[in-house]
């Protein structure tokens, strides 16, 4: 094992210790950023896990995670079920889904697999609605629970953690290897004799489990599901756009993208509250063009450069 | 089942007029554009606010709007996206770049767009009945049709037997191999991204004439129009016209024979079906 | 690293907003208020017609008389508002923002049922009233008892579904109709609730829905949906719809000519912009919301809507929304007080004089209001309704000519 692995994944350990304290270190204000930075931590790491590696952007996460957050809606409000029962089924039911698309999209590749992922995401919240509008019926999914902010934080803190431990493993096992050589040249991998087909499905069997646990988790902070919220498109571009903007290359590319991408979209809310769309529109441009590789590309320009320089 | 074929047919016009401006910029100029629907939104937003403030009528509207909409996209692609096409080494860091690009432009359109008008645009333009072949359908849906149809007959008839649309196609197909033979790729590319703008802005001015929209809709077009481009083939109009065809026609015959609360899905369904038997769209080339 | 930084920008929040409370302290002699609600994404077209408007109205006509007068002090209102793009998580966010960092002294409540239940916890945490307006549900009851500072001003679901079947028992009994009901439903939460229910109680009263069917949010071409419920020859049409839908529908019920002699749908029909676009084809439309524009009170208000806001305002919950402000603006007052709590007590104890005439609360909930309304030349006027004042009798739909 490489010793340049190990350290990142002491670095990780530290920053999830030193994180779950921030509900004790911050108000309730910056906490609530926390969670939403956490939200997107944790979705966003677990697409470049499968995304990454492979260069197949997905813009299925909606789908998953709105899966999760309906779930656990319905359970819960419809069926009286605990929110702890319907927080294992969910991501279950989502990892199941996961596996039947990544089986349905083998063929796929480039643009298409991005268009099918997203058609399909709109599919089952086309279908979701449609069945509880005509099986379940409903008056109103609401997710009342006892839970704060903090709880919420720490439930996405740890699923985060586990992500990254997972995408840390996996990245230096035989799975991890193939997903690179697909990513390379999928012809190749198939020719050197690596089973694309189960490596690509497994990774994206997991980035559906750890997105529907995610919309999970978060129900209970909405309190009321709406399937039209709960299944937003924009999520799943969110979360690409996050993931890219850190830089999908390495697992903790999210990380150094959503973060200090949270705060600015916080500062532009509150410094524009009437025109906050449009100022974050120009930023996103603005990100664009002055990081041309993510967060990841101008920190790893930096080390090299202080290498040279020392 | 006459009603079938004709509101299935007209809501493919719709559909065509979704994507057609699309098609060009994604198969031609190479870039996915998420800001493609609220295009379309500023196109509805010019027709509605100019017959609602000095009873301007939406055609004449279009006759002004859909250059205005070309000279905008051509100076948005000189200007924010050419330097992202020629810092790309790959197609795929092309479609990186230009996902967050133009996703930043679409927020920037929604901005503007609400700033002008937060509401509704519901205004009622040649809302009147009238019957084809014995179905009940409505003015505004038939004009929108019959342009549509002019506007895809002429684009074909241009990329196929004009010098310049000959050269189009030669982008579209591939921008290494068009630029060998002489062809001025990001001239061409400039063109063809402007002029899908110009079509999608048509699109929008005319839809509104009949669907009641709002600033912060575009997105719905968006996805809409990326599934058809897909399902069709990127880069081929024929299949674009064909896959709108394809939609309109199931959606409106699950809606009249099954359950309207299905329309949607069965069109989402149609597209995963065809991806799964045909993966590169129905008249898409394989990749080399 | 990273972290730590995090807390520096949020340590260097902390020292600025403590500054501004600080000089805020020193001039006391204005109340913060806060108000989200979206300006984009899918609410807002309905939220920039019925919620906003409605607080800068309040806004400017409390500081031109020169403020509320709290305990013998005039205090002015200072705003403080964000957009929520219509994302509850974002809602949730800038809640906190209102309570911790900007710490108002009150807020308006959010627009939208989902945004009420979601951002209770929050108000409710800090003691802030928060009158609901823009919140249809049936679970007050519940929800009031976990958020005892949580008041709702518009109805329940059931109460809009009672007032349609109101009209669709006595239009039987006038023999316009039959037994028959085409209904349909946008398959979104507010329409699944409404149609749910609406089974439920016209069944009851022994009506036959003869069509029932749902269309997904979005549906770009809706003359299927209407071509059925023509063909399926009931002389009611409902639809439990939300604002895009009711124009596509009231579009292709002109355009098929729809014979019916009820013809209902929901949201946003109440809008300026529905009789706008379609004038006095929609003559005779019934819909969710009312009315009485016959009332001196609501007269004065809505030329001073349009007075202020340049916007006319709709016919339903506008009124509210402001009744609802007028409700906060007299509490304050008249406990004389910025104490929340104190504040919250009085709007349990007290009755208000506001647009919508006298308004009360029993267990947190007010039981006038409006529950559908009809246009009537040009006028969209309350029929249906709880203790309410000046409903006029039901028009019975004739045609689709202008």
């Amino acid at each position: 094992m490489k010793p340049a692995g190990m350290s990142e994944l002491v670095w990780a350990a530290v920053l999830v210790f030193v994180a779950a304290f921030l509900p004790w270190m911050v108000n309730g204000y910056w906490l609530s950023i926390g969670v939403t930075a956490m939200m997107y931590i944790a979705l966003s790491t677990s697409w470049v896990m499968f995304s990454g590696p492979t260069h197949y952007i997905s813009l299925a996460t909606g789908a998953f995670f709105g899966v999760g957050g309906y779930l656990v809606g319905a359970g819960m409000s419809d069926y009286q079920q605990s929110f702890w029962l319907m927080a294992v089924i969910a991501p279950i039911v989502g990892a199941i889904l996961a596996a039947l698309i990544g089986f349905a999209t083998l063929r796929l590749s480039g643009v298409y697999f991005v268009i099918f992922t997203l058609g399909l995401a709109e599919m089952i919240r086309n279908v979701v609605s449609w069945v509880q509008n005509n099986f379940l019926g409903s008056r109103g999914l609401y997710v009342l629970t006892d839970f704060r902010d903090q709880h919420i934080y720490w439930m996405l803190l740890a699923v985060a953690a586990v992500v990254y431990l997972l995408g840390w493993f996996i990245s230096r096992s035989r799975i991890g290897f193939a997903l690179r050589i697909i990513g390379g040249d999928e012809t190749v991998a198939r020719h050197v004799g690596i089973n694309t087909a189960t490596a690509k499905v497994i990774l994206f069997t997991t980035t559906g489990f750890f997105a529907a646990l995610v919309g999970a988790i978060i129900a209970p902070r909405w309190s009321y599901i709406e399937p039209n919220q709960v299944f937003s498109p924009q999520l799943s571009f969110l979360v690409v756009i996050m993931a890219l903007l850190g830089g999908a290359g390495r697992l903790w590319g999210p990380l150094v993208g959503v973060i200090p991408f949270t705060i600015l979209w916080e500062w532009v809310a509150i410094q524009f509250p009437n025109q906050s769309t449009l100022f974050l529109g120009l930023c996103f441009l603005l990100i664009v063009y002055a990081l041309p590789h993510g967060m990841v590309g101008r920190i790893e320009e930096l080390r090299a450069r202080m290498r040279r320089g020392a | 089942m006459l009603d079938i074929v004709v509101s299935g047919l007209l809501l493919s016009g719709t559909y065509a007029l979704v994507a057609m401006g699309l098609n060009l910029q994604y198969g031609v100029a190479r870039i996915m554009n998420l800001a493609n629907g609220e295009i379309l939104i500023l196109g509805a937003l010019a027709s509605f606010w100019f017959y609602t403030t000095s009873q301007v009528s939406p055609l004449l509207t279009l006759v002004f709007i859909t250059p205005a909409s070309f000279v905008v996209n051509w100076l948005i692609y000189r200007f924010l996206l050419t330097p992202l096409v020629r810092r790309a080494k790959t197609q795929g860091a092309l479609e990186v770049d230009s996902i967050l690009a133009t996703f930043g432009m679409s927020f920037i359109i929604i901005g503007i767009v609400v700033s002008i008008e937060g509401g509704f645009f519901a205004y009622n333009f040649l809302l009147d009945p009238i019957s084809i072949i014995g179905s009940t359908t409505s003015l505004n849906r038939l004009v929108a049709f019959v342009i549509a149809c002019a506007i895809g007959l002429a684009l074909y008839l241009w990329l196929n037997l004009s010098r310049s649309g000959v050269a189009v196609r030669a982008v579209s197909v591939s921008t290494e191999a068009a630029g060998l033979v002489g062809i001025n790729v990001p001239r061409v590319s400039a063109f063809a991204f402007a002029l899908g703008g110009a079509i999608t802005a048509a699109g929008g001015v005319l839809i509104s004439t009949f669907i009641t929209l709002d600033g912060s809709i575009g997105v719905v077009f968006t996805l809409k129009a990326l599934i058809i481009v897909i399902m069709g083939g990127v880069g081929d109009v024929r299949g674009a016209i064909v896959a709108a065809l394809i939609l309109g026609l199931v959606e409106t015959a699950v809606a009249t024979l099954i359950d309207p609360g299905l329309t949607l899905a069965a069109a989402y369904l149609m597209f995963i079906l065809v991806l799964l038997f045909r993966p590169e769209g129905l008249f898409g080339r394989r990749a080399t | 690293m990273i972290r730590r930084s995090l807390m520096k920008i949020a340590a260097a929040g902390l020292v600025a907003s403590s500054a501004l409370v600080a000089s805020a302290a020193a001039a006391q002699d204005v109340i913060k208020v806060g108000a989200i609600a979206p300006k984009t994404g899918p609410l807002a077209g309905g939220a920039v017609v019925t919620q906003w408007p409605n607080v800068q109205l309040w806004v400017e006509q409390v500081n031109a008389r020169g403020g509320l007068d709290v305990g013998g002090k005039k205090m002015t209102i200072e705003l403080i508002e964000y957009d929520d793009k219509t994302n509850p998580g974002e809602h949730i966010k800038l809640a906190q923002r209102l309570a911790e960092q900007d710490q108002v002294d009150f807020i308006v409540a959010p627009y939208g049922t989902g945004f009420n239940i979601a951002s209770a916890p929050i108000y409710g945490r800090y003691g802030y009233p928060m009158i609901a307006v823009s919140a249809i549900t049936d679970k007050m009851e519940e929800l009031t008892e976990r958020y005892p500072n949580l008041f709702f001003t518009l109805g329940t679901t059931t109460a809009f579904v009672d007032g349609v079947k109101e009209i669709l028992v006595e239009q039987r009994e006038a023999g316009a109709i039959g037994n028959e009901i085409a209904m349909v439903n946008v398959a979104d939460a507010f329409g699944i609730e409404l149609a749910d229910r609406a089974r439920e109680l016209f069944t009851e009263a022994g009506f036959e829905l003869v069509y029932d069917k749902s269309y997904p949010l979005g549906t770009p071409d809706l003359s299927p949906v209407m071509k059925g419920a023509k063909d399926s020859g009931a002389k009611a049409f409902v639809a439990w719809s939300y604002p895009p839908d009711s124009f596509g529908l009231a579009e292709q019920a002109i355009i098929e000519d729809l014979d019916v002699s009820v013809y209902y749908s929901a949201v946003a029909t109440s809008f300026p912009a529905f009789s706008g676009a379609y004038g006095g084809k929609i003559n005779n439309v019934l819909g969710a919301g009312g009315t009485n524009v016959d009332d001196p009170k609501v007269a004065e208000y809505r030329a001073a809507h349009l007075e202020v806001t340049g916007k006319v305002p709709d016919y339903w919950a506008s009124a509210n929304t402001y009744a609802a402000l007028q409700i906060l603006e007299q509490a304050i007052e008249g406990a004389g007080t910025l104490d929340r709590d104190v504040v919250t007590q009085y709007i349990k104890d007290n009755s208000f004089d506001t647009v919508m005439g006298d308004l009360s609360f029993e267990n947190n909930v007010s039981h006038k209001f409006w529950s559908v309304g009809q246009w009537q030349d040009g006028v969209f006027r309350g029929v249906k309704g709880s203790n309410v004042d000046g409903a006029v009798p039901v028009r019975l739909k004739e045609g689709w000519a202008e």
